[in-house]
């Protein structure tokens, strides 16, 4: 197991130093120069000159980077162009939201696909199967951003049972901070367990054809026990993978959700970043997302490896 | 009574071409109907756009701001007093020009990375997946950032993004076609008659390889759709006051309590168009695959 881990923190080097360094490439790829930002429209030659040596901006790109990897090491990622305060504490006031939704998102998504996909693996070509397939189509075409928009009308305008938006994060007020939760993290979770519950009844289709289903058959298990303990087991397998790889799009919903609820998370710094040219800002949080994305693909790969031992000896 | 003759020549019932026959079972399966209809509406909506729209998508009717719909505004005006149905017209025009752009850009660039890595192998192959590999790593959305933070907000930017975004999905599909196809005889007998890399791979290989890559295509168009309209939801793509369909969501959010019409119209429509293009890729992805078809269902 040990040399499993070992083997699987070696492979995400390459893709660390990969989003690293186009992370650190946001930077250099603004039209222009970002010490003329910076230093702003009127500056003299020299002003300019002396920011650019400030900001190590005259320095090979290597060197460039390999500053930049240091700093961040240390937890410096460098100060706000707008107001001047440091990225990493800007960050960390964002981050527990942002963390917040996708986690409990990712979570809801697994409650509500794990049902839909052994119901419509069990009812295959039934009615419901079809109901449940129907749906999911049709959910799956429906934008995010539009269902939250809906929900919001629905839940919070009409029937007045939810707040339309913003986070209560407040551990005295705890209905309050759930009620602030349920329709961003719902919304965010019905995209992703529409195409996992897919997969869980695909899945679960191909193994009820196996010879280990049908030996448990024959031994004279109930179906339950055929399903839950032998069937459902061996087809979730491939479906922890999926769910790392759907992180990144969970991901990117966060970034729209956030954006669709007023959630005040990493999402929203970005979007600010962007639209007031505040590079270092949209530097940091994508640093942020990509490594959480790195870190949770790294801890499902993990988590399968301790589910199927043929993971971890299979290539050893 | 029939007689037998050996000499009669033998009479053969020509068959389609496979990728003809593809066509047309997606067309007779009435999901693929459904796509192909809703992708040609919209197609020629965005194409006749200024015949059809009541008003100029763009001009302000002062006075007449958050109209209900009604006989003058028949889908209401919003908060500038400008027609919404004209903008939704219109906001056609953006979605379709970027899932044309990304099908041309994206699977082009992706058609010959995967190619290249598939045929030629050795280090192209070694360096272009692990390009891919690392790209994956990156959700498309901040791929997206990245690009627009880099090339400013707009239409053709997005595009751009989301082309870039597609690019290893595609590379790594047409790479799996491509390996299935270099060791066939025909590509040794083109080698065979001295013919080079280039020549094979384009006249050859490529024609019989792709064809399926079209679901994925299809795939790409209804993603490309999405990605356009979320981001110009985020204000990062199409700028006003050109209309589109995510912008027009993000301004009605100001007015939901009051007007919510607003928002009802412009994601009807980009619904349809994510439904039909999911449709639309079900049906060619069973037209195309031969296990299915054989099966009977």
């Amino acid at each position: 197991m040990g040399a499993f881990i070992l083997r699987r923190l070696l492979q995400s080097i390459p893709v660390l130093f990969f989003s690293t360094f186009v992370v650190f490439l946001v930077i250099h790829l603004i039209p222009g120069d970002a010490a003329a930002v910076l230093a702003g429209p009127n500056a003299s030659p020299e002003a300019l000159t002396a920011v650019r040596h400030e900001m190590g901006l005259d320095q090979p790109l290597p060197v460039q980077y390999a500053v930049w990897v240091a700093h961040v090491a240390q937890g410096d990622l460098g100060k706000s162009t707008l107001s001047g305060q440091p990225i990493s504490k800007l960050l960390l006031a964002r981050a527990p939201a942002t963390i917040e939704l996708t986690v409990t998102a990712m979570i809801l998504s697994i409650l509500i696909a794990l049902p839909l996909g052994i119901l419509s693996a069990t009812h295959v070509r039934g009615r419901l199967e079809w109901l449940i397939s129907t749906v999911q189509s049709l959910w799956l075409a429906i934008p995010n951003f539009w269902a939250g928009i809906l929900a919001i009308i629905v839940f919070s305008l009409v029937l007045r049972w939810l707040p339309p938006g913003g986070r209560v994060a407040d551990a005295n007020d705890l209905p309050g901070s759930i009620k602030s939760l349920i329709l961003p993290a719902t919304t965010l979770s019905l995209y992703l367990a529409a195409g996992l519950s897919r997969f869980i009844k695909f899945n679960l289709l191909e193994v009820f054809f196996d010879d280990f289903v049908r030996t448990a058959r024959a031994k004279g298990l109930s179906n339950t026990a055929v399903m839950y303990r032998h069937a459902l087991r061996n087809a979730m397998l491939p479906v922890i993978t999926i769910l790392g790889v759907q992180f990144a799009s969970l991901l990117g919903g966060t970034v729209i959700i956030e954006s669709v609820f007023s959630w005040p998370g990493v999402g929203g710094l970005m979007l600010d970043g962007i639209s007031n040219r505040d590079y270092t800002v949209v530097q940091g949080g994508l640093l942020l997302l990509v490594l959480l994305f790195i870190v949770i693909n790294l801890l499902v790969d993990l988590t399968y490896a301790v589910i199927d031992p043929r993971i971890r000896l299979g290539d050893a | 009574m029939r007689r037998h003759a050996v000499a009669a020549p033998t009479t053969f019932r020509k068959s389609p071409h496979p990728l003809n026959a593809a066509f047309v079972r997606t067309w007779r399966n009435p999901l693929g109907f459904f796509g192909l209809a809703i992708l040609g509406l919209l197609v020629l909506i965005a194409l006749a756009a200024p015949l059809i729209a009541p008003y100029d998508p763009v001009v302000q009717h002062p006075g007449r701001e958050l109209l209900a719909p009604g006989p003058d505004f028949l889908l209401g005006t919003d908060e500038l007093g400008r027609d919404l149905l004209s903008r939704v017209i219109y906001g056609t025009r953006p979605s379709l020009v970027v899932a044309l752009m990304v099908v041309v850009l994206g699977g082009g660039l992706g058609i010959i990375t995967g190619l290249a890595a598939g045929y030629l192998g050795g280090w192209v192959n070694a360096l272009l997946m692990r390009f891919f590999d690392a790209m994956f790593a990156f959700p498309p959305i901040l791929l997206g950032f990245v690009i627009i933070a880099a090339l400013g907000q707009g239409t053709t930017q997005v595009a751009y993004a989301i082309a870039l975004a597609v690019v290893p999905t595609l590379g790594r599909v047409a790479r799996s076609l491509v390996l299935k196809e270099r060791n066939r005889d025909y590509v040794l007998a083109a080698r065979c008659t001295g013919a080079r890399n280039g020549r094979v791979m384009f006249l050859h290989v490529l024609p019989n390889a792709v064809s399926p890559m079209i679901v994925n295509l299809a795939l790409v168009m209804g993603f490309s759709v999405l990605a356009e309209a979320s981001l110009a939801f985020l204000g990062l793509g199409t700028q006003p006051p050109t209309p589109s369909w995510g912008a027009m969501l993000n301004e009605s959010r100001a007015y939901l309590r009051n007007d919510p019409w607003m928002a009802i119209c412009p994601g009807v429509v980009l619904a349809l168009l994510l439904l039909g293009l999911n449709y639309l890729a079900d049906a060619l992805r069973d037209a195309f695959d031969p296990r299915r078809v054989n099966a009977g269902f």
